[in-house]
């Protein structure tokens, strides 16, 4: 299908503000009479509050006020609360905050503050919990046993705290490599395993840990807040300016529809600001408490307190494939390290290997254990990019004993358009992977740059393939757009702007189905009170399939009543009507129709559906809202997706690297970078771009220089900053990276698209980690970050005093 | 980075101002409220800005990203990490990239300073940066990126016709955790052929 828009570089109306310095994030916003909020954090990662006694600050000039969990509805573990009440669970945890007229005020305000802890044990690493005797992270237990089935990426676990604990032995045998026998409290399984199993020639088993990363989004969560006659304004950085309003709502105990989300930017969220967040709160509450506009600015240290991370891994995998190199059987065995509110992404984790090797049998066995680090939340491709990067090289193993070819093993297993995924082994829309594979290994030369010599002087050089998956898409959204009487097309979105661009990219549907000169569409987006249609969180991959879907319907919506107002006042039936140049014209005479700004001023004058004064019975409550607000203003477009589904739109890429390791400084040298994704249609070239060479540098990141590191002492964070938890800069990543797609339309998207803002991240990793396996001659180091010291050790010999598989420490 | 001010001039400067460099300077004061003796450290003093000479009312430990943001309102210049670790604060001083978190605004006396908002031209047209950024699609988020373009900025001056390489170490401190990098470079090296 040609299209007139997708497919095409365009101006995002955004990204002039963005270098001119014009573009405002939370934190640039001021009000007339603004006080200035500060944390009190936890300085200890587990303890009790005996008491806490703020009356000298309260005596203070210029402090305003203080709020405590006092203040605030109860709230139960592991929720995150909003402020800590009478247990703290990590260091960073809110436990007050502090208004005052300065932020200098408030900040030594803090200093006169006497709180009495009563210290408790605390524990940073799962598996010192889960052994018997083991500190726990709670009072209540150690583990999360859940009491509902998991949601998606963007849903709280939902259990119970309870205790749970292994046989030192049975710990032991984990650490070694060994399958333990152990309690779980979550798992699944399809197929006949030890079946399976026995039908294998080659049989891998390995451990693994991934470490937990913090987001570090450039800006830090501040917010900014009001009240106005009921009503709460919310300067906020978030991923949505939609789908946040309930939990918020909540948070600050009003209905959805008093409170006005304002959020023109976000400067990164990455998972960490999909939903409404605990500080959020705070700052909204205080506001209202205190009758005045409040800032709660987060430093770079809190955003890591507070900020969320990724949840590290420590497992167990058994790999099976037969003499033809077919993954038949895959076991695994995953420790969550949760942090502590739990975040568990042991489901996803397994599920991207049952996407991208297709085994025809697998269980998962798995147990969150909550740690006293940071709290963990959802963090690009949760579950799929971890597994990836741990399983890449031990995949390579099984490749390279079946003596098949690394490409060629992962090509054989590839998901098609008829494969099942996950433990229901449900559908696809469609899957074209070993096109991109094939396309991939063309463009890297991969034959060619498998055969080089693996030294180079004092360099190792290694050459790794990797693959990323990630659900890229839902359904049901609803789409909102009007046409005014000068003809204009507003497209409204509840999007958030992470700066993707793809709030942007999507609304080109309505202008693809129109036929209009994008010049003439505006979006509106930024402010809920702008009415903003029901949207999903920018995340998951999602927006591309999910809101060109929505888009879509809404303008066919519009089209449609378009051709019935024409119809109406020329005669004849809509399908006797067609569209150019803005116009709706009888199809045989084109000098019967009119101006799209011509209906939307009979749609005003008509009323009803046309003018929005009536909705479709089926739109979320949000959308209801948003169309009464802008009902009588021109021809109404809306409507829920409710276009044919089949199962999950897959995101799916693969990545080639080719890597030069410094045996005398274990320095990882990326030379070449190429990435190519199976995403249907490429909707908008320089943001895919942007995704998969952005995901490509955290992918990077992940597997050689990010994790947490605590003190194991004292429990205390060593690397709140941006230099130390090593972030990966311009050095450290190629200076052009490279990405191409299979590029061949999703047929359950009418713009042909999917989303891949994920596994870009996860081919890259895995990629990354296959090469340097590669280049140590097949070694593994079972574990990501693999760092330079790792790396000297082991090409040194050196015999090095360590803990296998422990997590969030050197 | 200027090489006339260092961090360690940064840090003495902080000692000698008697305030706590660890808390004080990053903490934002709302007007000049503040009632405390700074001895004879003088307060108001003027700066030039984007061309402009601002008389303001500043703190001894104070630094000029505040002083930026907050004294005058120019919220182009983005506090990330206000430690000297990212660069989303980056500024010129006589055109030559500084962090802007990391200097105290009394040392930019007599001193040139441009933000981004000054790069623009007075009629409005976009600096070479800026439009090739746009052309190239640089930003993602946007929260770095007003540090990107000032840094690229004062390498074009001090290297109109960077490479490549050049370029990625003229930019190396400035972090993207989008991880924009590639889209950056490709902007730079537009830059430059719009500038020839």
């Amino acid at each position: 299908m040609t299209f007139m828009h997708i497919g095409k570089d365009f101006l995002p109306p955004d990204v002039e503000g963005k270098v001119t310095g014009d573009a405002k994030y939370a934190e640039d916003f001021r009000r007339e009479g603004m006080v200035f909020a500060r944390l009190l954090t936890s300085p200890m990662p587990s303890a009790r509050i005996v008491s806490i006694d703020a009356s000298a600050a309260l005596r203070m000039d210029g402090v305003i006020g203080i709020i405590t969990a006092d203040d605030l509805p109860p709230s139960a573990p592991p929720a995150n609360p909003m402020l800590a009440s009478e247990y703290v669970t990590y260091v960073g945890q809110p436990i007050l905050a502090i208004a005052a007229i300065s932020e200098h005020i408030a900040e030594n305000a803090l200093d006169m503050i006497e709180i009495e802890f009563e210290r408790r044990d605390f524990v940073t690493d799962p598996l010192d919990s889960l052994v018997e005797g083991g500190p726990n992270a709670y009072p209540e237990g150690n583990a999360m046993v859940l009491t509902a089935p998991e949601g998606d990426e963007n849903t709280a676990s939902v259990g119970v705290i309870s205790p749970v604990k292994w046989p030192a032995a049975e710990i032991e045998k984990l650490r070694l490599g060994k399958e333990p026998n152990g309690t779980f409290t979550a798992g699944w399984e399809y197929g006949e395993l030890e079946a399976e199993f026995a039908k294998c020639d080659v049989i891998v088993e390995e451990s693994f840990v991934t470490a937990g990363v913090p987001h570090h989004c450039m800006e830090p969560r501040t917010s900014m807040v009001y009240w106005e006659n009921g009503k709460c304004y919310f300067h906020a950085s978030t991923q949505s300016q939609s789908s946040v309003n309930n939990g918020l709502a909540a948070m600050l105990g009003i209905a959805p529809e008093n409170l006005c989300i304002i959020n023109e930017n976000t400067g990164g969220g990455f998972g960490s600001k999909g939903t409404s967040y605990p500080t959020m709160g705070v700052a909204g509450n205080l506001s209202r408490l205190l009758n005045r506009p409040v800032q709660l600015r987060i430093t770079r240290e809190e955003e890591f307190y507070i900020g969320v991370g990724r949840p590290g891994m420590q497992g167990w995998i058994k790999i099976g494939a037969k003499a033809d190199g077919q993954v038949a059987a895959v076991d695994v065995i995953i420790i969550s390290d949760g942090g502590p509110t739990g975040q568990n992404s042991a489901s996803s984790s397994a599920g991207h290997i049952s996407v991208l090797y297709q085994p025809d049998a697998m269980r998962l066995r798995n147990i969150p254990v909550f740690t006293n680090t940071a709290p963990r939340g959802a963090q690009r491709g949760p579950g799929q990019n971890e597994m990836a990067a741990a399983l890449a090289p031990i995949m390579d193993k099984v490749a390279n004993q079946l003596g098949m070819d690394r490409v060629a093993f992962r090509r054989l297993n590839a998901a098609n358009s008829d494969s099942g995924i996950y433990e229901d082994q449900g559908p696809v829309t469609s899957a074209f992977m070993r096109e991109a594979i094939d396309k991939g290994a063309e463009m890297f030369n991969w034959q060619a740059k498998n055969s080089l010599p693996r030294r180079r002087g004092n360099k190792l050089v290694g050459i790794g393939v990797g693959q990323g998956y990630h659900g890229a898409g839902g359904y049901g959204y609803d789409g909102l757009l009007r046409i005014l009487p000068s003809g204009k097309i507003v497209i409204h979105s509840g999007v958030g702007n992470l700066g993707t661009y793809s709030y942007a990219a999507t609304s080109r549907a309505v202008a693809e189905v129109l036929q209009c000169d994008w010049g003439n569409c505006e979006i509106v987006h930024a402010r809920t009170d702008l009415h903003l249609p029901h949207s999903s969180t920018q995340g998951g991959s999602n927006t591309i399939f999910t809101h060109s879907r929505a888009n879509y319907v809404a303008a066919v919506d519009a089209l449609n009543k378009l051709k019935e107002i024409a119809a109406a006042e020329f005669g004849g039936t809509v399908d006797d009507y067609s569209i150019a140049e803005e116009r709706v014209f009888k199809t045989n005479d084109s000098t019967m129709g009119m101006s799209y700004g011509e209906a939307a001023q009979k749609a005003i004058e008509l009323g009803g559906r046309y003018s929005g004064a009536e909705t479709p019975d089926d739109i979320d409550p949000i959308t209801q809202r948003a169309v009464a607000g802008i009902q009588g203003t021109g021809l109404i477009g809306v409507a829920k997706d409710n276009l044919e589904r089949k199962g999950t739109p897959p995101g799916e890429i693969v990545g080639f690297v080719e890597i030069e390791i410094d045996i005398d400084t274990g320095k990882i040298e990326v030379l070449d970078y190429l990435a190519v994704a199976d995403c249907g249609t490429v909707m908008h070239p320089q943001g895919f771009s942007q995704q998969m060479n952005g995901g490509g540098v955290w992918g990077i990141g992940m597997a050689a220089y990010e994790r947490h590191v605590y003190d194991p002492q004292n429990g205390l964070p060593a690397n709140l900053g941006l230099y130390q938890s090593k972030l990966p800069s311009m050095l450290d990543v190629p200076a052009t990276m490279a990405s191409a797609a299979a590029d061949i339309p999703d047929p359950f998207n009418p713009m042909g698209g999917r989303g891949i803002g994920e596994p870009s991240q996860g081919c890259a990793v895995a990629a990354m980690t296959s090469a340097i396996a590669d280049a140590l001659d097949g070694h593994l180091f079972n574990r990501v970050p693999v760092t330079s010291d790792m790396i000297v050790n082991h090409v040194a010999q050196n015999t090095v005093d360590s803990v296998p598989l422990k997590i969030n420490t050197f | 980075m200027n090489p006339k001010i260092t961090r360690r001039r940064f840090i003495k400067g902080v000692i000698y101002s008697a305030s706590a460099a660890a808390s004080g300077a990053g903490v934002y004061v709302a007007t000049a409220a503040s009632n405390r003796s700074n001895g004879a450290v003088e307060r108001l003093i003027s700066i030039n800005v984007n061309g402009r000479t601002r008389r303001v009312d500043v703190l001894p430990q104070e630094t000029l990203a505040h002083t930026l943001r907050y004294r005058l309102n120019l919220t182009g210049t983005k506090l990330a990490c206000n430690r000297g670790e990212c660069g989303a604060c980056t500024v010129m001083i006589d055109n030559v990239a500084n962090y802007s978190c990391s200097l105290l605004t009394h040392q930019v006396k007599g001193r040139e300073v441009t933000t981004v908002e000054g790069l623009r031209a007075a009629d409005g047209t976009l600096h070479p940066v800026q439009q090739a950024f746009i052309e190239e699609l640089s930003p993602q988020c946007g929260f770095c990126t007003p540090g990107q373009v000032v840094s690229a900025a004062a390498l074009l001056i001090a290297n109109p016709n960077p490479t490549r390489e050049e370029a990625r170490q003229g930019l190396s401190g400035n972090l993207c955790r989008c991880g924009a990098y590639d889209h950056y470079l490709n902007g730079v090296m537009r830059a430059a052929e719009l500038i020839a």
